[in-house]
């Protein structure tokens, strides 16, 4: 095990070093760095050549700079001395300093994204697999197929004419339109009663459920100005928090289970008193709290499901746990959305919330709940074209490893002993379906902090990928070498992660010791 | 227990006959190919997906003319008109019409039509070079790893590991730069200049191959271990007759659907490499391009931005619809499993065994 560990980051380096020489090589040769001094008329152009070529070294050719830059970058090798020395940028700015402030906007950006891609992708993939052939699956398949053929910087520039510029149009006056709302509403339920499984009289009143139902909220919507002043209130946080005990015990253990049913629902009525209890804790909130909230929520919940007990504890207790921190959630929500009008009416956000650039409004100022809105919003529109083009391959690819193991022998034992369906398929098979996409995510993660060029230059985020764009284009090595280290060592050490997890979580693989 | 009734037996047949691909009764007496086209053409999906590529290739390529033979439309990727109404697509549904210039012209006036229809022969050109060269690198690079194991894949395969982690955004640029260096005068920038989307194509194809070899490695890998090799190997067949006789063909499936698959990929890394500015490059045009070019009018000329996206999303998504359609015909092994099926057999065995 020690061994081929060793042995693996050993390769590694090697690789790391072969490529990293090519990297350097190609971007010193992909053009000439003076390129725009040269076309300049400043009368102090010489000076200046001159001083980029001492900045850059570049009288040095570029595979003897290239050694140069490895002595510095070799340095970082050294934990804790801080001699870290990835060179400078074009414009005298140390690339280790940039590195870090793009490192943190991509994070911000691509962090949420994924793993709600995940979350869904998984969801759907499992979905559609427990229902294969179903006007359902056909649809997602379809609607996959369609999300993995979209180019990103297409669906960025709509997001932002229609989920930027239209919204934020329709909130200057948020009426619905009568006949808008019973399309909206008509589609939804048509959907739904697609989507919907069992017999056309079923399909029938779900379809028309949802269709009174999505009418009555957009019609209550428009009547009250709800997006001016949105809001959830204890009434709705109750029935939703009910519905979310439900729901979660169905999936945790089943609602044969009276104790996490219980658990779950003592959880919903905790939440509730919490709710009074909290806000005037909530208004002095920063991040910390909000993480040191969310914690002792959780851990609430979890001893909730211990004191009810039962013979198993274990159930009622991830039962309540989950539901605690969903509860949680709304109560979050909710706050948010008290603090969403002086956000708007904010002189710097001047009533046009969702923004279509940049990580942050500049220069505005309010308590933590102003400001994470501020980034909430800066947020939303790259968070949905990332999750819209990487939500396809992760819901085919749980799809199919969920079909494989559905048709396992062992699932048709865990039938045959009279387990009910939800233990087959929660326990036995989903369970061992995630274990492929370990592999999967693990390689994503990895990906991750290349960035998102594409969505980085639509949206104007300073990220990691924007620095490599930018070090491209201006015939820089050192900026593209810095992000190229990153990508490159986050991506060899996931792999590394991935294929020992595989085999610890998959008995039947061993690794070559 | 007694005797096992006729319905079991048939149930125990039927699910024979489920395991082993291949052997379902209407393909028994079928050769391979014959199995995986007849399965190809039940895919509706792959069917609508290969009719909806077969139009846009033959408009793309007949209506703007390819390679100095002028097409059948009026108007060239080039050419500036008079702006007609204001440039607004005189295409409509109802009353069904083509009209002037179908989908609009630009600021200058020139024709989107023809401007769409040079972009989607680009992209499809470009394509398929990388599709062709991806597919043939992989296979001979993860073929020869995969047979011959030792040193030759082990150093096939740190080959591999380096180029899977350069950047291919990173290569394109240089391609870019090379291409657009117009006054040096050597033979490559000559040729760059004059055949930008080839080269770039080229480029790309020379990075897109590394998934493929690992793929066609490992199925390589798996296939020479079995016993029709050992037996073929026994009575003296030579190396490249067992690659070429014995394995290349049982892997040659893995080898279509993925390279089906790189190619609708590739599509989406030209129009994203042309929309960074570092692909195709103007006076020349790509969809990529003029999405790019025209993204600033979206409020006052939004046609220009629709109609190249629309193309570039129909012929990515019938790529992908005649790759899951390859995928389905060549690998069965997905096609069986019916929940339903499945939850009313065990029901029905538990039933009849009590």
């Amino acid at each position: 095990m020690l061994s081929y560990v060793v042995r693996r980051l050993a390769t590694a380096a090697l690789i790391l070093l072969g490529a990293s020489f090519l990297v350097y090589l190609l971007t010193a040769s992909s053009g000439d760095p003076l390129e725009d001094l040269r076309a300049s008329n400043a009368p102090n152009r010489q000076q200046l050549m001159d001083a980029r070529s001492q900045l850059l070294d570049l009288d040095t050719p570029a595979p003897l700079r290239y050694f140069k830059w490895l002595g510095g970058a070799a340095q970082c090798l050294v934990p804790f001395a801080g001699t870290c020395d990835l060179g400078k940028s074009i414009t005298g700015q140390p690339i280790t300093e940039a590195l870090g402030i793009a490192l943190v906007q991509t994070l911000t950006l691509v962090t949420g994204a994924t793993v709600l891609a995940i979350l869904i992708g998984i969801t759907l993939g499992v979905v559609t697999a427990l229902r294969q052939y179903s006007a359902l699956d056909y649809g997602v398949t379809f609607m996959a197929f369609l999300f993995f053929s979209l180019p990103i910087f297409w669906v960025a520039v709509l997001l932002k004419e229609f989920g930027a510029i239209g919204f934020n149009n329709f909130l200057r006056n948020p009426v619905i339109p009568l006949p808008v709302s019973l399309g909206t509403a008509a589609v939804l339920g048509i959907v739904v009663a697609v989507a919907a499984g069992g017999g056309i009289k079923r399909r029938l009143i779900s379809g028309g459920a949802v269709f009174v139902a999505v009418t009555a909220v957009m019609i209550y919507f428009s009547a009250t100005l709800w997006f001016k002043n949105p809001g959830l209130g204890p009434v709705v946080i109750g029935i939703a928090g009910v519905g979310m005990a439900f729901a979660v015990t169905t999936l945790v253990s089943g609602l044969k289970n009276r104790k996490a049913l219980q658990s779950s629902l003592i959880v919903v009525g905790l939440g509730l008193i919490a709710y009074f209890a909290v806000q005037p804790l909530l208004d002095q909130a920063t991040g910390l709290m909000i993480f040191l909230l969310a914690v002792a929520t959780v851990l609430i919940g979890v001893g909730v499901g211990y004191l009810m007990g039962g013979y198993d504890r274990g159930q009622s207790m991830r039962a309540a746990g989950i539901t605690a921190f969903l509860m949680g959630g709304l109560v979050a929500l909710d706050r948010f959305m008290q603090a969403w009008p002086a956000y708007v009416s904010n002189s710097r956000v001047r009533g046009r919330p969702i923004a279509t650039i940049g990580a942050g409004t500049p220069n505005l100022q309010g308590d933590y709940w102003i400001l994470s809105i501020d980034t909430f919003t800066h947020l939303i529109l790259p968070t949905i074209a990332l999750i819209l083009v990487s939500l396809a391959s992760y819901t085919r690819f749980t799809r199919s490893s969920m079909l494989e193991i559905m048709n396992m022998d062992y699932i048709r034992t865990a039938r045959a002993k009279g387990l009910s369906e939800r233990s087959v398929v929660m326990g036995h098979a989903f369970r061992n379906a995630l274990i492929p996409l370990a592999t999967i995510v693990a390689f994503d993660i990895g990906a991750l902090i290349g960035g998102a060029v594409i969505t980085e230059t639509v949206f104007s985020v300073r990220g990691m990928g924007f620095l490599f764009l930018d070090g491209i284009t201006h015939v820089d090595p050192n900026p593209v070498m810095g992000v190229f280290l990153c990508v490159a060592v986050t991506a060899m050490v996931f792999n590394l992660i991935a294929d020992l997890a595989y085999s610890a979580l998959d008995p039947r693989v061993r690794i070559k010791a | 227990m007694s005797q096992p009734t006729q319905e079991e037996v048939i149930l125990a047949q039927q699910a024979q006959h489920e395991t082993v691909p291949g052997t379902e009764p209407e393909f028994q007496g079928l050769s391979q190919g014959q199995i995986v086209r007849k399965r190809f053409f039940g895919h509706t999906g792959a069917l609508v997906g290969l009719a909806a590529f077969a139009l846009i290739f033959i408009v793309a390529f007949t209506s703007v003319g390819f390679a100095g033979i002028p097409g059948w439309w009026k108007y060239n990727h080039e050419q500036i008109t008079p702006l007609v109404n204001d440039g607004v697509p005189s295409a409509s549904l109802w009353p069904l019409a083509w009209g002037e210039h179908p989908f609009g012209q630009d600021r200058v006036g020139r024709d989107l039509f023809a401007m769409t229809m040079r972009g989607a022969q680009q992209s499809i050109i470009i394509m398929v070079i990388i599709g062709a060269i991806a597919g043939l690198i992989g296979a001979v690079v993860g073929g020869l790893a995969g047979y011959f194991r030792g040193w030759v894949e082990a150093i096939l395969m740190r080959l591999t590991d380096v180029i899977i982690i350069i950047p291919v955004l990173l290569l394109a640029a240089v391609v870019a730069q090379m291409a657009s260096r117009r006054d040096a005068d050597g033979w490559f920038s000559a040729f760059a200049a004059s055949n930008g989307v080839v080269v770039l194509g080229i480029f790309l194809g020379l990075v897109s191959w590394v998934g493929l070899a690992r793929l066609v490695r490992g199925e390589f890998l798996t296939l020479r271990e079995r016993e029709f090799v050992d037996a073929a190997r026994i009575s003296g067949a030579s190396n490249a007759r067992i690659i070429f006789k014995h394995i290349l063909p049982n892997a040659v499936g893995v080898l279509i659907v993925n390279v089906t698959l790189t190619m609708s990929a590739a599509i989406l890394l030209e129009t994203a490499l042309s929309y960074l500015g570092v692909g195709v490059k103007s006076p020349d045009t790509s969809l990529g391009l003029l999405i790019s070019q025209n993204q600033e009018a979206f409020s006052t000329r939004p046609w220009l931005f629709w109609f190249p996206g629309l193309f570039i999303v129909a012929i990515c998504l019938s790529i992908n619809f005649i790759g899951d359609g390859l995928r389905d015909a060549f690998d069965p092994r997905q096609k069986k499993f019916r929940a339903k099926k499945a939850q009313e057999t065990t029901r029905h065995s538990s039933e009849t065994a009590q």
